[in-house]
């Protein structure tokens, strides 16, 4: 029975591995079927969307070196300004109504490769108002991985930001942070910069991961 | 700002030891896709407290209702179950418009997917997935059918028990979850590699939907109640301001 002066908070559920179809529940083309009308998808930009247009691309390969095929890549940001379209965003910048700043990505079940169409983000303030290098947040889920993954990738041409963000800085290891950096490709495609952003679950290159 | 109590801001640490390990070598995948270094730890910003906003008419009239939105003109095979629950915090609060998305096999163990060879057939009527959005109180509610046990290689003669995965996006980004719902008095919960990743028995049982007599439909459904936690929203009445310039900062 419950007594006073006792702290009692229920405790999280316990992840379990999203499994190997994972894509039936979380992108059912990608399954072999059609279901639902709207689907989630790895494209995040619309045709009136601010900021500039990249696509974010890569492999997550396990210890290895072979690529994860069956992996499900989420990702959340900040628009062109900065600003993350939600509430408790209380930053003074414009919101994109065409922006959600979230997609979903599967590997290509032959090549491993995911990729998202996006805009590059804003530095959205941090803690204690230090300015955050610009980045995206992924989310990496797949059989074998017994609790979601989280990671952030940053901007290989932002390297001042990068050298001050106070995120990359708590990465004791320098030559860590390097496997957050994605790497701008040095040609357009579809007009489009393209960042190469590869992860690597385990191994001497392992991604840093977070705890968040 | 004694009495200011802060919302919208931070999230309780995540409690690991509810968690399987990523390297859990009974479950065999997990060996070489686990993470070897030390997780680092990071306070929220706002890139881990905000999450991406869903609307309802994102979804479909049919997207939560498994035995209808993949009919094909009749209806599939298997015992006919509703599941509901509430999505909540660690503090008990029930989590408003959280989105859950929900797969499983069909009533033979067989997932309409690609890469299932299975034996037992796909059915006809039966994809097997489903979506929705928590009301205020954060309830959900979908009906589908009973999912069946299905084997796997990882030792030669495993087997999952009757399961039903679930995907939770709630309010900031730090809850995002994944797991899978089990169903009371299966004797293949306790044998399942999957399961025996997760460390606490207490943190098993409490993936364990119980029947609930008093939520089926008489001579229709019978029903499953299954709850699920995310991470609380904390509330802060001292420093740890996620954004703007804190009276009382250390890092």
């Amino acid at each position: 029975m419950r007594t006073v002066n006792e702290a009692i908070y229920l405790k999280e559920s316990a992840s379990q591995t999203a499994g190997p179809y994972v894509h039936i529940g979380l992108a059912p083309q990608q399954a072999g079927f059609d279901i639902f009308e709207k689907n989630f998808s790895n494209v995040l930009v619309g045709p009136g969307t601010q900021g500039e247009r990249i696509r974010i691309e890569g492999r997550v390969t396990d210890g290895s070196g072979t690529p994860v095929r069956d992996v499900l890549v989420e990702l959340w940001q900040a628009n062109a300004a900065g600003k993350y379209n939600h509430p408790a965003d209380a930053q003074d910048k414009p919101l994109d109504p065409t922006f959600r700043g979230w997609g979903r990505a599967c590997s290509d079940f032959k090549t491993g490769m995911w990729s998202f169409d996006t805009i590059k983000p804003g530095s959205v303030e941090g803690r204690g108002g230090r300015a955050m290098a610009p980045h995206v947040s992924l989310w990496i889920v797949a059989r074998g991985i017994n609790i979601g993954l989280n990671t952030r990738m940053y901007f290989s041409d932002e390297k001042d930001a990068n050298a001050a963000d106070p995120v990359l800085n708590l990465i004791e290891w320098e030559v860590r942070r390097q496997t957050l950096i994605g790497q701008r490709e040095s040609a357009l495609r579809d007009g489009a910069a393209v960042y190469r952003f590869d992860i690597q679950l385990q191994g001497p290159q392992e991604t840093v991961f977070f705890d968040i | 700002m004694a009495n200011e109590r802060h919302t919208g801001g931070e999230f309780n640490a995540r409690d690991r030891t509810q968690h399987p390990p990523a390297f859990a070598p009974t479950y065999k995948t997990s060996v070489l896709r686990s993470p070897r270094n030390a997780l680092i730890s990071l306070q929220n910003s706002l890139s881990e407290i905000t999450a991406p906003v869903f609307k309802a008419d994102e979804l479909g009239e049919l997207d939560h209702d498994l035995i209808l939105n993949y009919s094909k003109g009749g209806l599939p095979i298997g015992e006919r179950i509703i599941v509901h629950g509430h999505v909540l915090d660690e503090f008990g609060r029930g989590v408003p418009n959280a989105l859950v998305e929900v797969w499983q096999a069909n009533a033979g163990g067989r997932y309409r997917h690609r890469n299932d060879h299975y034996i037992a057939p796909v059915d006809p009527n039966f994809g097997g997935c489903g979506r929705m959005l928590t009301d205020r109180d954060g309830h959900y509610v979908y009906r589908t059918i009973k999912p069946g046990p299905y084997p796997w290689r990882n030792s030669v003669n495993d087997w999952r028990p009757a399961h039903i995965h679930y995907s939770v996006s709630g309010t900031g980004w730090v809850q995002r979850l994944i797991t899978q719902m089990y169903f009371e008095a299966d004797p293949l919960i306790a044998q399942c590699p999957i399961v025996r990743t997760i460390p606490s028995e207490a943190a098993i049982r409490q993936l364990i939907a119980v029947l609930d007599r008093n939520a089926g439909v008489p001579l229709d459904s019978l029903a499953y109640r299954f709850d699920i936690v995310l991470r609380g929203a904390r509330a802060t009445w001292f420093e740890n301001r996620v954004q703007g310039q804190p009276a009382m900062q250390r890092e």
